[in-house]
């Protein structure tokens, strides 16, 4: 395995206003690694990802993709850094003036120029990937339930064959049974492409099925990382009361402390 | 003391803020006009929104020109009445028509149309995310979502302002023979002897800045747009009403430099 992590943040801070979000984030994620990283809402899980996107700017700290600095990255760079990535957005985020097809094809037709009927037969092969028949094909975001949206999510983020893929809080507001699906469904597709991955998430049970690694995210700091067979034994009073789920212990939420 | 210092402060604070917002519209300016001429554009996008933006405009633009055209005739009869100069109405409906009314009309009704939906689609966009989806597919969204808006509006407001002031035209020619007793030879061959081709080039000059104003403000806004359906709301209006002041305050400049000899 290569020694040079796929993904790598040093000391990367991000504040909005007084209220410092990130507080010098320090992680490497290894090329096919899949890397979970838990903590509460607000905790500023999906401003690191946006960080490492470029959506969003750090103001101290270093990012790099493939030893290849990305923050500040433009054109044609950028291009090629982001051609690496695919995600899956916690809202679904599909386009609503696509079809589903249109929608998985995306970035296959926009962003690589591929003839749109060979688009759209691989648009229903990763359809079929994630358990939905061509008869959703020509269907509207909108006419979707949310665990199909985020099944067509999954389908567009895989499209590409990207190798690096972002899950945003993938199974936040479907049943525990939709949830075991797409957690299943991220499994196998990551698999299957060898990707690295970066899942965001407060769903225990996304990261005892998804995660190689797990790392905590708390005031703007990871806390606490290592391998998932080692949360439940973290010996971090912080992890514990995450995992378990808690009110009483160290982390104080806002209302508490009111 | 304290009240003279907190009403400095407060000047002091909207001012920042003003010129942080031009800054901020600048900004956003520059870089979409960057993006204008730099592969790829997105032609079938471009034809799309010419639709939206043109063909859609064209019955509130046109039943906006035809009652505009109607009154004015009217109301330059009964005013030229007093000084026994009703003759002057024809030249005075195609003057006003083609060099002011056609094209700040057509503006404000395309802007009240076209600004709000374009900030209401992109606010909605920027708030589900799918703005940071295009990103993340690799596809520019100054490219893919602002370059298609700015190019179709600055190429479908000309035409739209030639519909407007063909129409409004009609309008006063209809006024003017069916209820005021003008010939309709007499009518047309002022309304064609008045008509100089500055007129109409100043009409389209106007019509192309007032689409670039009502893509950009409508852009701007949606784009910029924050904070969930409330936020989707406030970038709609703030993209109609800054576009109506800046088509307003834009149709100023150019009268003036066009015709303020």
């Amino acid at each position: 395995m290569s020694t040079t992590p796929k993904i790598s943040l040093r000391g990367v801070k991000k504040r909005f206003g007084s209220k410092i979000v990130l507080d010098g984030i320090d992680l490497d994620v290894m090329p096919g690694e899949s890397v979970v990283v838990i903590g509460g809402s607000g905790s500023g899980k999906s401003v690191l990802i946006k960080c490492i996107l470029g959506l969003m700017t750090p103001e101290e700290g270093r990012i790099t993709i493939d030893g290849a600095d990305a923050i500040g990255m433009h054109g044609k760079a950028r291009e090629k850094i982001l051609s690496k990535f695919g995600m899956l957005f916690q809202g679904g985020a599909l386009f609503d003036s696509l079809t589903v097809w249109q929608n998985v094809a995306f970035g296959l037709i926009e962003a690589r120029g591929m003839d749109k009927d060979e688009a759209r037969v691989i648009a229903i092969e990763k359809l079929a990937r994630v358990g939905l028949g061509s008869d959703v094909a020509e269907l509207r975001p909108d006419e979707l339930s949310g665990g199909m949206q985020k099944r067509v999510g999954l389908a567009r983020a895989i499209a590409t064959e990207p190798e690096i893929i972002f899950f945003d809080e993938p199974t936040t507001g479907l049943d525990p049974i939709m949830a075991d699906v797409i957690n299943d469904l991220i499994t196998e597709c990551v698999r299957d492409l060898g990707a690295t991955t970066i899942t965001i998430t407060h769903d225990m049970s996304s990261v005892r099925k998804i995660a190689d690694r797990a790392a905590m995210l708390y005031k703007g700091k990871i806390i606490w990382q290592g391998p998932k067979d080692q949360i439940d034994n973290s010996g971090n009073a912080y992890v514990d009361q995450f995992i378990h789920g808690h009110a009483e212990g160290p982390i104080q939420m806002d209302i508490l402390k009111s | 003391m304290n009240a003279l210092v907190e009403f400095f402060a407060t000047f002091g604070r909207f001012f920042i803020a003003g010129l942080a917002a031009v800054g901020d519209v600048a900004r956003f300016t520059a870089i979409a006009l960057s993006h204008c001429v730099r592969p790829p554009l997105y032609f079938r996008l471009i034809g799309r929104q010419m639709l939206h933006i043109g063909y859609f405009s064209l019955p509130v633009v046109g039943m906006t020109a035809i009652f505009t055209g109607a009154a004015l005739a009217q109301q330059i009869y009964v005013g030229s009445a007093r000084f026994n100069a009703e003759g002057t109405v024809a030249a005075v409906v195609v003057i006003a028509i083609v060099r002011e009314l056609g094209p700040v009309l057509a503006g404000l009704m395309v802007a009240g149309r076209v600004s709000s939906a374009m900030a209401a689609e992109m606010g909605t966009m920027r708030v589900t995310e799918q703005i940071d989806a295009l990103v993340t597919l690799s596809t520019d969204p100054y490219k893919y979502l602002i370059v298609p808006r700015l190019y179709a509006s600055v190429l479908t407001l000309p035409l739209l302002v030639i519909v407007a002031n063909l129409i409004g035209v009609f309008g006063g020619f209809l006024i003017a023979t069916q209820k005021l007793g003008f010939s309709p030879t007499t009518y047309l061959q002022v309304t064609v002897d008045f008509l100089e081709s500055v007129d109409v080039v100043s009409s389209l000059v106007k019509a192309a800045v007032f689409g670039f104003i009502i893509a950009l403000m409508g852009s701007y806004h949606g784009y910029n747009s924050s904070g969930g359906a409330q936020g989707v709301g406030k970038a709609t209006t703030n993209a109609v009403v800054s576009a109506f002041i800046m088509i307003l305050l834009a149709n100023l400049i150019i009268t003036v430099n066009l015709f303020g000899t």
